[in-house]
């Protein structure tokens, strides 16, 4: 099971992992595999708010540009100071690597993701 | 696996970047067998690739390749070829995949109007194999008898490479130096198996598509599709030295000589991103903030590690140093116009 079952999951390919109202977003093992390399992530600025459903950032590898869609809304706290310099970690451990914090707005949006299982499902198409 | 004009090509094996240095440092295998094979023979073959040819082919001797553009009567890329002499006769013309169909019934109709010769699309007699980089030469040379030492750039032999038929050709598409083998597609698995056992301690590891292409982008080489296509010249694709300008007539030589004379409005060019950002095919060139031209291709080179692309930008803005912006999702990122090639191997 690559998928952590204490994450939820979009149908993007982006998780996020609940602390309270704080959260981390990064992309999923599916996402990273098929990026390939990724070069760097573009990410907003902290105090940022973000919506559910809609584009925060964009992730670049060798191979193509796409864009992070938000799991849920909120306000972004913290961006992960470790991805300027070495974006490669999202490659190497991708549910471990949080793009962005946020102090989620709404905690009832999470019923709306897709638990482990489901997307592991989805996954595989 | 990606679909790619009809085959399902690997996009990547062990990753781009990975793939990509090892062709820089060592060396990469690449399964190019997608790529068209037509041969044109018979007494009026000169003649006829004479005229399909943007190049001149008389220059060729037999055993010699050389790129070529095969253009539109508007002097515009229906393709773009290397065209081996095999005998003075025989010409054999390996083209873009995806445009195979579209050659082989464009050529055989000049050749019907310029003479005596013989098309064939003889693509499914070939497999390709290529194997690029520093280390090629030493990888493939246990497995042949033909002495690669005598094979010089752009030239080719026939012999055997592990007991398979083939023809060496010390050509590719990665800015590096290396060979392409055209092997009988019966043969063309044995060839790879030989090359990948004789290439391990070498460390050499397969190539992909994605691989391929920002290799080619670092060295320059034009892509059929992105750079060059049935709108773009050779002119302004800056391949002016494919054209033979003294032979006679070939197709589209009438226009590009207006142009030529004309003077041209765009041109294409390298550029080098100044802020972050990765410029990707199709993305708008801005001046000023107005819209100048569009970028053909672009990655972050894994070798160079910078950001490159080429775009069709005005004459006035095509010269090194000229300050361009890139449109990245509605972004102005900066950018500048740089030489080509972005990468130069160091010949040995």
């Amino acid at each position: 099971m690559p998928y952590p079952a204490d994450l939820k999951y979009t149908k993007d390919h982006e998780w996020i992992r609940l602390a309270g109202e704080i959260a981390e977003i990064g992309i999923t093992e599916y996402a990273q595999d098929q990026l390939g390399d990724v070069i760097f992530v573009e990410l907003p600025d902290p105090g940022r708010r973000i919506t559910a459903g809609e584009v925060f950032g964009s992730i670049e590898s060798v191979k193509a540009v796409s864009e992070l869609f938000a799991p849920m809304s909120g306000e972004v706290t913290e961006v992960n100071p470790a991805l300027k310099d070495h974006p490669e970690a999202v490659n190497a451990k991708p549910h471990e690597t949080w793009m962005v914090k946020i102090r989620v707005s709404d905690p009832q949006q999470v019923a709306s993701l897709l638990d482990s299982t489901q997307y592991e499902a989805q996954t595989r198409g | 696996m990606a679909p790619y004009a009809g085959w399902d090509m690997p996009v990547e094996y062990s990753g781009i970047t990975n793939e990509h240095l090892a062709v820089r440092t060592r060396a990469g295998l690449f399964d190019v067998s997608h790529m068209g094979e037509i041969e044109i023979a018979g007494k009026g073959a000169l003649e006829a690739v004479q005229r399909i040819s943007s190049n001149d082919a008389g220059a060729l001797e037999t055993g010699q390749a050389h790129y070529a553009g095969l253009l539109t009567p508007d002097g515009t890329f229906l393709d773009d070829m290397l065209v081996y002499r095999m005998a003075s006769s025989h010409f054999l013309l390996v083209v873009n995949a995806a445009n195979t169909a579209k050659d082989f019934a464009w050529i055989s109709e000049q050749v019907k109007i310029a003479g005596d010769a013989a098309v064939v699309d003889s693509s499914s007699r070939y497999a390709l194999i290529a194997i690029q980089g520093p280390a090629a030469r030493e990888v493939l040379q246990p497995l042949t008898a033909v002495d690669l030492g005598e094979i010089r750039y752009y030239r080719f032999a026939h012999g055997e490479v592990a007991a398979a038929r083939v023809t060496i050709s010390r050509t590719g598409y990665t800015g590096e130096d290396g060979y392409e083998i055209f092997v009988p597609p019966n043969m063309a698995d044995r060839v790879w198996q030989a090359l990948t056992e004789s290439g391990r301690s070498a460390g050499v590891i397969p190539c992909g598509l994605g691989a391929r292409d920002t290799l080619r982008l670092e060295a320059a080489m034009r892509l059929y599709g992105n750079d060059i296509d049935e709108s773009t010249t050779a002119l302004e694709a800056g391949l002016g030295w494919t054209i033979a300008w003294k032979k006679s007539a070939f197709i589209g030589r009438e226009r590009l000589i207006e142009q030529r004379e004309r003077g041209l409005s765009r041109v294409l060019v390298g550029f080098e991103m100044l802020e972050r950002g990765i410029a990707r095919p199709g993305y708008v060139v801005r001046s000023g903030g107005d819209p100048v031209g569009t970028v053909t291709s672009g990655t972050q080179t894994p070798y160079l590690k910078k950001a490159i692309g080429m775009a069709y930008v005005p004459v006035p803005l095509a010269a090194p140093g000229s300050a361009i912006d890139i449109d990245i999702r509605g972004r102005a990122t900066k950018a500048q116009v740089v030489p080509l090639p972005f990468y130069k191997r160091v010949m040995g």
